[in-house]
């Protein structure tokens, strides 16, 4: 019995994995996981990447978001060549974590999980992180926490608000207990960055799980979602495995976090550019 | 009596102590012997006595990531319990988080430590089925982090310093987990730890499991037993995902760097605390001692130091942690050329500023 269930569990799992997932594959057509339309494959990307028959919400990457959210070319990206030095050394399966990195870069915006830079959006200057799910799961190490960390700073000292862009599995294994230091690392400068009462919004798209979900995505002024966006602290497998009970309908979505508490509001992603411009206004940071 | 007083090793032995078992078993027959035929074999008892000590001095000093696991997971390990029974004067337990309910896998309470007042705040595994249960095997909801929080702020209104015991597999993966914002209740915790203005020093005593130890472990000072261990993931979690095979554990703690060594090494751990012959599940009472003298000069040199300078400290500690492990690459040909156009266009003015004033949205 709890065989066949694990089993189908296993079958319709759409959770969190290292392995990218395809959901753009080569080819003309689409066929949507929402709606589970055939659809033509430039209607969607020319609709930022949402099927314009359900506003189902395509997990997209860093250089995606950066088209869509800020003003175009107005993103001005720093430490573009911060990368890891392995401090652990990891290797796995006859392969190294150097090379999974490399791989990863063939498909990823940058050379790390994360893009950090000053951009505009409608006008108004932030400073902009963008995570990168193409680049191992959009795990964070110690360039994200580093990169994170940069970005606060000179949000601080340039008074600009601070708007982060989750997309993640969590912390990088591969970096053992270096990665987990991050989540206090990236906390502490938000917790300065706090103290001088700067405006910080987070927005948690799909995936948001893990050490990342339980540090920094979670610390917003305010916290926006996706539409549909997995958010959690636990892999949906994980808790399936532990507590063997069939998960809940739309366990650890937006909609989910939304009815629980813990996102203020869900942004559609047409929306985002103006209700971020909005909510800096709102707050009345950089008004000169 | 002799016997008595070296009892080590008596039953629980992992799988690498087989060399200490024998020489249990013989030292047992020769005791036995002694008393029902009356003959001396007190010189052959010491001397199996010596070379037991001189086994577990160096099966212990060459223990692998995988075995330091298994020590820290010792059925007979000393948890919170002990420490609170053997270390912690007149403990007053705090219960709940004013909000959900009380979670007793973290245990936070008022007491004192040497002669310093002290909060105490502490994850506990339990001992025995019952109070594992009750305990949900030291795996904290929620609540127990907001309580922890709540407990901490109580003791930083009063200027009373904070003692963290870490000993947890992790936090817990329910789905009521999950409907109370585990997530959020660790990220609350980082940053008010961060800045909370009393001195914090966090020690691993056992099991340090991910984000569900970090959760109670900013501070001023981290501090990790001999055989404790303190991951990112689990072993056998690690195994599952990149080998897509629990039981390669073995291998996978191994590759996680998760011993007091590494630890220390890494930068991650102030001070390893040494534990006694043959680990802390043979002789609790020197374990909790070692982790008492470890608290009391620690606190002592924390609160020579004004409350600015130490969350000055504090913060450059967790800044400057993984800063070493991240290196800037130069830049190659392509993007250098690219670099020095797009200076010459700016120079030139052929690209105008963006416009920094409002749109209206
Ligand atoms: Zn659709």
């Amino acid at each position: 019995m709890i065989k066949t269930m694990a089993k189908k569990a296993k079958a319709s799992w759409d959770g969190f994995s290292l392995k990218p997932r395809r959901q753009m594959p080569e080819g003309l057509w689409i066929k949507c996981p929402g709606c589970e339309k055939l659809l033509f494959k430039k209607a969607v990307t020319d609709n930022q990447d949402i099927c314009p028959e359900c506003n189902y919400h395509f997990r997209i990457g860093a250089a995606d978001r950066i088209k869509y959210l800020v003003d175009e070319g107005s993103f001005e990206q720093y430490l573009t060549q911060m990368v890891t030095t392995d401090p652990l050394n990891f290797h796995f399966r006859g392969t190294t974590y150097k090379e999974r990195a490399k791989a990863s870069e063939k498909v990823s915006a940058g050379k790390e999980a994360i893009l950090v830079g000053k951009a505009f959006i409608k006008g108004r200057p932030v400073m902009l992180a963008v995570m990168d799910f193409n680049y191992l799961g959009g795990s964070m190490g110690a360039v994200v926490g580093e990169k994170l960390c940069v970005a606060i700073e000179k949000a601080i000292v340039e008074s600009l608000p601070l708007v982060v862009v989750s997309s993640t599995g969590g912390a990088r294994m591969h970096e053992g207990v270096v990665s987990l230091a991050q989540m206090a690392k990236t906390s502490a400068a938000l917790a300065k960055l706090d103290d001088h009462g700067g405006l910080f919004i987070s927005v948690l798209t799909d995936p948001t799980t893990g050490g990342v979900t339980a540090s920094f995505a979670m610390l917003g002024d305010v916290i926006i979602a996706e539409p549909g966006a997995l958010i959690g602290f636990a892999g949906a497998r994980t808790i399936y495995e532990t507590i063997k009970v069939e998960l809940p309908k739309g366990f650890q979505r937006a909609e989910f976090l939304l009815e629980h508490g813990f996102v203020d509001m869900i942004v559609h992603r047409k929306e985002l550019r103006s209700e971020i411009a909005r909510l800096i206004d709102y707050c009345g940071k950089n008004q000169t | 009596m002799a016997h008595k007083k070296v009892n080590i090793g008596k039953g629980d032995y992992l799988a690498f102590e087989d060399t200490i078992a024998d020489i249990d078993s013989q030292i047992s027959e020769l005791t036995r012997l002694s008393s029902v035929k009356g003959i001396d074999y007190s010189a052959e008892i010491q001397k199996l006595q010596r070379r037991q000590v001189a086994e577990f001095g160096r099966i212990y000093s060459n223990l692998t990531a995988w075995q330091t696991v298994q020590v820290a997971r010792h059925p007979k390990r000393p948890l919170l319990g002990e420490y609170l029974n053997l270390m912690v004067k007149d403990f007053r337990q705090l219960h709940g988080d004013r909000c959900f309910g009380d979670d007793a896998a973290i245990v936070c309470g008022t007491g004192h430590i040497g002669r310093e007042k002290v909060l105490i705040v502490g994850q506990n595994k339990g001992r025995d089925t019952k109070e594992k249960i009750k305990c949900n095997f030291g795996c904290p909801n929620p609540e127990g982090y907001r309580k922890a929080l709540a407990k901490m702020k109580f003791a930083e209104k009063f200027n009373i310093p904070v003692v963290t015991l870490i000993d947890t597999p992790g936090a817990y993966p329910g789905i009521g987990a999950e409907e109370r914002g585990q997530a959020q209740a660790i990220a609350v915790n980082l940053m008010e730890m961060s800045r909370l203005r009393v001195p914090i020093i966090c020690i691993v005593i056992g099991e340090g499991g991910s984000g569900g130890a970090l959760g109670i472990g900013v501070g001023d000072k981290m501090a990790i037993l001999e055989y404790a261990y303190y991951s990112v993931i689990s072993p056998e979690g690690c195994a599952a995902i990149l080998w897509r095979d629990g039981t390669k554990a073995q291998e996978a703690a191994e590759a996680l760097k998760l011993t007091s060594k590494e630890l220390h090494r890494l930068g991650i751990a102030d001070a390893i605390i040494a534990e006694p012959l043959g680990g802390a599940h043979r002789n609790t009472h020197d374990a909790v001692y070692n982790v008492e003298q470890y608290i009391i000069r620690t606190l002592r040199e924390l609160k020579r130091m004004s409350i600015d300078n130490l969350l000055e400290d504090r913060y450059k500690k967790l800044r400057a942690i993984g800063t070493a492990s991240t290196m800037m690459l130069p830049l190659d040909d392509t993007e250098k050329k690219i670099e020095i156009a797009a200076s010459k266009i700016i120079e030139a003015g052929q690209i105008k500023p963006i416009s920094t004033t409002p749109v209206e949205v």
